[in-house]
C-alpha cells in the first residue's frame, strides 16, 4: 500500500509530460492500436466540441488523508497544492458570470481545504443550487473537526458522492488503505442518520465504484444491485445510486499498469470497449475543470496531465464563457477511459 | 527457442475465426453473446459458471477471460475459488463414480 505520492517519491510519472509520452508512444505510435483521434474520426466525431457550460468542477487542492493505489490526482497528505481564498473569490466571480448551475467540488479531500466551508457558503449566496462534494468518507472520521460534516452537508443540501470500491473489507482496504472500509461504513451510517441516501430523501448520497485493478467496471445497474443488497444486509446502509467509473491510465494508475505489466492489455481492453455513442455525452462537453491555482481544463484528468483548455481564456481571472463554448476538447489516449462500454464520467455511465 | 502452444495474445484474435467461415463463426458468436446475457440467471452467476467450466475444460484462454470477467462483475476471490472447487468436485466425482462400474465388473468376473 502506498503511503507517499509519486511526486514525493520523485517518480518519473509524477511529471505530466512523461505520462503523455507513454500514452503517445508504444502501441499507439506503431499503429498496433488506433489513437483516440483516429478512432473518433472513424465516426466523424473529431474534434469533440464543448457545448453549453453546465458544471464547474473545482479541484480545491491535492491534499488528502488517503493515498489510494489508483488515484489519478496522485493525492496524499504530502501534497501541498491548496486553493487559496483569493482564487476561490475569482471562482465565485466565474460562478456569478456563467450559466453553470452545478458546482462539483473535488480534490484531494476537498474538505481539507481550510476555506472549504466558507467557499460552499459563499457559492450558495451567489446562486449555486446544486452542490456536489466528492467525499472520500473517511475524512468525516479523520479528525474531530470533521465530525459535523454530515450536518454541514445537510444544511447546504450538498449532494455527496463517495468512493466505495467494494462492499467487502478486503477489496476496499487493498485499494484505499487499511482501515478505510470500517471508517467508510461508519461515515455512511452517520450520513444515513441525518437523512442522506434514504429512499425518497432529497439529500442525495451516491457511491462511486471504480475497479481495484487492471480491469473495466461491469454493468453499473447490476453492480448497484449487488452493492445495495450487501451494504443493507451487512450494515443496514442505504444510498441512492452507484456510479461505475473506469480508471483512466494516468498518474498512479498508469504507474500500477506499467509496473504490473498490464498496460498494453488494459489499453487493448479500453480500445475494444470503445463505444462511439459514449463520445456524444462525455463530461468534457458540459463541464469545465478548475485547478487549485485557477487554471481551466476540459476535465480533471487533463488538469493532472497539464493539458490546458484550447482557448484564449485559460484562467479564472480571464474567464470568458463565450470564448470557451465551442472550443475543441484537448484529447489523448487516456480519453478512451471515458468512452469504454457504457462510457464513464464523474456522474457514472453516459450511454 | 521453441514457442509455447498457447499465447495469451491469441485470445484477442478469437473473433478472426469468422474470417475463414463467416456464417458458422457469426452464428457461434451470436449464440455465445446471447448465452451470457442476463436471463433467468444473472450475468454474474453465468460468469462464475463459465469460470468453473473454464477450469474443468482446462482452457487457459477461458480462465484468463472469465477471471477478468468475474472481477469486472465484483466477484470476490473467495467466490471464484469456491466455484472452481465445485468444478473440481464434479470432475473427481465423475472419476470416482465410475468406481461402481469397476466394482460391478469385479463382482461379475470374480464374484
Amino acid at each position: 500500500m502506498a503511503t507517499k505520492s509519486l511526486k514525493k517519491l520523485g517518480n518519473d510519472l509524477a511529471q505530466s509530460n512523461k505520462q503523455i509520452e507513454i500514452l503517445s508512444n508504444g502501441i499507439f505510435k506503431t499503429g498496433e492500436l488506433p489513437t483516440f483521434k483516429d478512432k473518433i474520426s472513424e465516426t466523424s466525431q473529431f474534434p469533440i466540441k464543448a457545448k453549453k457550460l453546465e458544471i464547474l468542477q473545482i479541484n480545491v487542492g491535492y491534499m488528502c488523508n488517503q493515498v489510494c493505489d489508483h488515484c489519478h490526482v496522485d493525492a496524499g497528505p504530502d501534497r501541498k497544492e491548496i486553493m487559496t481564498r483569493d482564487t476561490m473569490r475569482q471562482c465565485l466571480e466565474v460562478i456569478k458570470n456563467s450559466g453553470a448551475h452545478t458546482l462539483d467540488l473535488t480534490g484531494g479531500a476537498p474538505e481539507m481545504n481550510p476555506d472549504f466551508r466558507w467557499f460552499v457558503e459563499e457559492a450558495a449566496k451567489v446562486g449555486i443550487k446544486d452542490f456536489i462534494v466528492r467525499s472520500n468518507l473517511t475524512i468525516i472520521r479523520a479528525n474531530k473537526k470533521y465530525y459535523d460534516l454530515p450536518d454541514f452537508f445537510k444544511k447546504h443540501n450538498v449532494h455527496v458522492v463517495s468512493s466505495m470500491p467494494h462492499w467487502t473489507r478486503g477489496k476496499t482496504d487493498k485499494q484505499r488503505g487499511d482501515g478505510v472500509f470500517d471508517k467508510s461504513i461508519k461515515a455512511l451510517q452517520e450520513l444515513n442518520a441525518v437523512g442522506y441516501g434514504m429512499p425518497d430523501s432529497d439529500l442525495r448520497l451516491d457511491l462511486v465504484y471504480n475497479p481495484s485493478g487492471a480491469f473495466l467496471p461491469g454493468d453499473q445497474e447490476a453492480m448497484e444491485k449487488d452493492f445495495k443488497k450487501a451494504l443493507m444486509e451487512d450494515f443496514g446502509i442505504e444510498f441512492h445510486n452507484l456510479f461505475a467509473i473506469t480508471n483512466l491510465p494516468i498518474a498512479r494508475f498508469l504507474d500500477y499498469l506499467i509496473a504490473s505489466e498490464n498496460y498494453e492489455d488494459y489499453m487493448y481492453s479500453l480500445v475494444e470497449a470503445y463505444n462511439p455513442s459514449a463520445v456524444e455525452n462525455v463530461m468534457c462537453t458540459n463541464t469545465l475543470s478548475i485547478s487549485w491555482d485557477g487554471y481551466l481544463f476540459d476535465c480533471d484528468f487533463n488538469q493532472m496531465l497539464e493539458l490546458p483548455v484550447n482557448s484564449k481564456s485559460r484562467h479564472v481571472s480571464d474567464f470568458n464563457e463565450e470564448l470557451l463554448e465551442g472550443r475543441n476538447i484537448v484529447i489523448s489516449q487516456h480519453c478512451y477511459g471515458c468512452t469504454a462500454g457504457a462510457g464513464s464520467s464523474c456522474q457514472g455511465i453516459v450511454a | 527457442m521453441s514457442k509455447p502452444y498457447y499465447d495469451a495474445a491469441d485470445l484477442r484474435k478469437f473473433g478472426k475465426i469468422t474470417e475463414w467461415s463467416e456464417e458458422l463463426g457469426t452464428k457461434f458468436f451470436d449464440y455465445y453473446g446471447k448465452v451470457f446475457e442476463e436471463g433467468a440467471l444473472t450475468a454474474r452467476e453465468k460468469s462464475l459458471i463459465a469460470l468453473a467450466v473454464a477450469h474443468t475444460e482446462q482452457c487457459p484462454y477461458c480462465i484468463d477471460a472469465y477471471t477478468k470477467d468475474s472481477l469486472q462483475r465484483g466477484v470476490t476471490k473467495e467466490e471464484m475459488m469456491e466455484a472452481i472447487h465445485v468444478g473440481a468436485a464434479i470432475k473427481s466425482g465423475a472419476t470416482l463414480v465410475h468406481g461402481v462400474q469397476m466394482m460391478n465388473k469385479v463382482n461379475k468376473l470374480d464374484g
